[in-house]
């Protein structure tokens, strides 16, 4: 009668967890345990023979590719440039927009509006405005900095880069940094004023403390985007001029797919994880600490 | 925080409108100029089209076959949520209410997952995949974004789960209800604003997304709308006419479904946040 129960209790819970967790395990578990198996072998994708090569990729990878380092700097200068710039202008919009404006919905909903243009088509619609917006710009107003090659040039087409991302990601972040503000109570701030502490003291010593949840969070959000960055970066540069754009989710990509060597693009993938998880961990870990309660 | 509107508030009103003015360049110019011939465009891109042309519209749609991608992205999009909702929440509900080990464990794991990169497990994905025959369907795809979106749903439907009393359903349950009656009946119900975030976040993120689409759906009529927009670049490049009217039909429908739900949507990135 017990064991009955039982079975029945178990049955149960394999009808609710099962389906989820078979799927989860062969679309996500399966493929990152075997990826970190491929990136020992040889693989290339195409025939069925696979052969352990133990360290070889690796060597290869730290040793003997021109790009990946390439790749790993212009990933790493765009996620410290993207990631604090996207969280200034977004915490700036929050706190404007926090305030008694007028016109503070539809400023947001403005702010917001970028979010909704997927990385791809991002790209190209900066791409025209980029080449062709800021041809005709220069042209009205004369100023050089509209006349540059944008995308010619691997200093400014870094920076295309950033604005495109910046443009979408403040907006997003403003709307987390705004539900954070509200939540600070009022008579706190009231209490400080009284006690004759000016503006930026007040935001200093008081509403950025209280809302170092959401900092986490949004650093956490802006650090994962900004690293894993691939769509945008193929419609708006596809990597050039002269792969000085190409970021790690490119390069893995095209050392896989486009040059069918998966054993070395599966040693890139399992290094890339490390180095998301380790930064992404170590940000959370780091920022959550000094979260302090109201 | 400030209640007066003083001359100070006004100033910081005109500069933040201007600062929006700026934001929203990029969308004049794609509107714009969506709507001029190609010599125009060359001729002055900031300025308002002379004539209006409109069979840019007609020629792109046609070119990029909008009717069956949209239908496509779609399809995909809708069956994802709708799998998603339904085999997460039931996941998430037995997880919270069974306080097993075990649970715990599984739960740990969907959480822990969140932090691999897609980019880190697509390679022996496609060759997993493509064993199972998931490739070049819709099915297939959509079976992938419950793979991939079962963590966060996990995670967002446990922290909401939590903070239900169980003394509803163990009335239920007295009352003769069935185990799945309790969940769909008593339980499923309580979850919706949960369910909205969950529904927005994973719009948002399938119905833009790119390298899944690029990899899996190999077949022409199975194109998404990032997918024939990306090889349409390909085919016409810097055809900029026919380039941008497609891009603009590629970002309406999410622009008539945000103004449709913009509070939803609002909200649910603010709750789909909070951890």
């Amino acid at each position: 009668m017990k064991n009955k129960k039982k079975l029945k209790e178990a049955l149960l819970y394999l009808a609710f967890v099962g389906p989820v967790l078979a799927v989860f395990t062969v679309i996500v578990l399966i493929p990152f345990v075997l990826g970190m198996y491929y990136s020992f072998t040889n693989w290339n994708g195409v025939t069925g023979e696979i052969v352990w090569v133990g360290l070889d990729n690796f060597k290869y990878i730290f040793t003997g590719d021109p790009q990946i380092l390439n790749s790993f700097l212009f990933t790493t200068k765009f996620t410290v440039f993207a990631v604090i710039l996207t969280n200034l202008i977004g915490l700036t919009l929050a706190v404007i927009l926090t305030q008694a404006l007028k016109s503070t919905n539809i400023l947001r909903t403005i702010f917001f509006l970028p979010n909704l243009i997927g990385g791809l088509l991002l790209g190209f619609i900066w791409q025209f405005i980029f080449v062709r917006g800021f041809e005709s710009i220069g042209k009205l107003t004369g100023l050089s900095l509209f006349q540059l090659p944008w995308l010619g040039d691997a200093n400014t087409a870094f920076w295309g880069i950033v604005i495109v991302s910046v443009w979408q990601g403040s907006g997003y972040i403003m709307i987390i940094y705004i539900a954070a503000l509200q939540n600070v109570p009022h008579e706190l701030i009231e209490a400080a004023k009284v006690d004759g502490a000016n503006r930026w003291q007040i935001f200093k010593s008081i509403t950025l403390p209280l809302i170092t949840p959401a900092v986490t969070i949004c650093l956490f959000l802006t650090i994962a985007w900004s690293f894993k960055i691939f769509d945008v970066n193929v419609s708006l540069t596809g990597g050039g001029p002269f792969k000085s754009t190409e970021s790690l989710s490119l390069n893995i990509y095209t050392e896989a797919f486009v040059n069918n060597r998966y054993g070395i693009g599966a040693a890139k993938a399992f290094l890339f994880f490390i180095i998301v998880a380790t930064v992404t961990t170590a940000q959370v870990i780091f920022t959550k600490k000094r979260e302090v309660q109201a | 925080m400030e209640n007066k509107y003083t001359a100070r508030t006004f100033a910081l009103e005109i500069a933040t409108i201007l600062l929006a003015i700026l934001f929203l360049v990029p969308f004049y110019y794609v509107i714009v100029n969506s709507l001029k011939s190609f010599a125009e465009i060359l001729l002055n891109a900031s300025a308002l089209p002379t004539e209006i042309k409109w069979s840019n519209y007609t020629v792109a749609a046609e070119r990029i076959q909008y009717g069956k991608v949209f239908l496509n992205s779609l399809i995909i999009t809708a069956l994802s949520n709708v799998v998603i909702v339904v085999f997460c929440s039931m996941a998430a509900y037995k997880l919270v209410r069974s306080t097993s080990k075990l649970s715990n464990i599984i739960f740990i794991m969907f959480v822990a997952a969140m932090v691999i990169p897609f980019q880190s497990i697509m390679i022996p994905l496609i060759r997993v995949t493509s064993n199972l025959g998931l490739l070049n369907s819709i099915y297939g795809i959509v079976i992938m974004y419950l793979g991939f979106g079962s963590g966060l749903a996990i995670f967002l439907y446990h922290g909401f789960i939590k903070s239900i009393p169980k003394e509803l359903e163990e009335a239920a349950i007295i009352d003769g209800c069935s185990p799945f009656g309790v969940f769909w009946r008593i339980v499923f119900p309580l979850l919706k604003p949960i369910t909205v975030t969950i529904v927005i976040l994973n719009s948002l993120w399938i119905w833009n997304d790119f390298l899944l689409p690029l990899l899996v759906l190999q077949d022409v009529s199975l194109r998404t709308i990032p997918l024939a927009t990306f090889y349409f670049f390909g085919e016409y490049t810097k055809q900029w006419d026919l380039a941008l009217a497609a891009l603009v039909l590629g970002i309406v429908p999410l622009l008539i479904f945000f103004f449709l739900m913009q509070k939803h949507i609002i909200k649910g990135i603010t709750s789909g946040s909070i951890k």
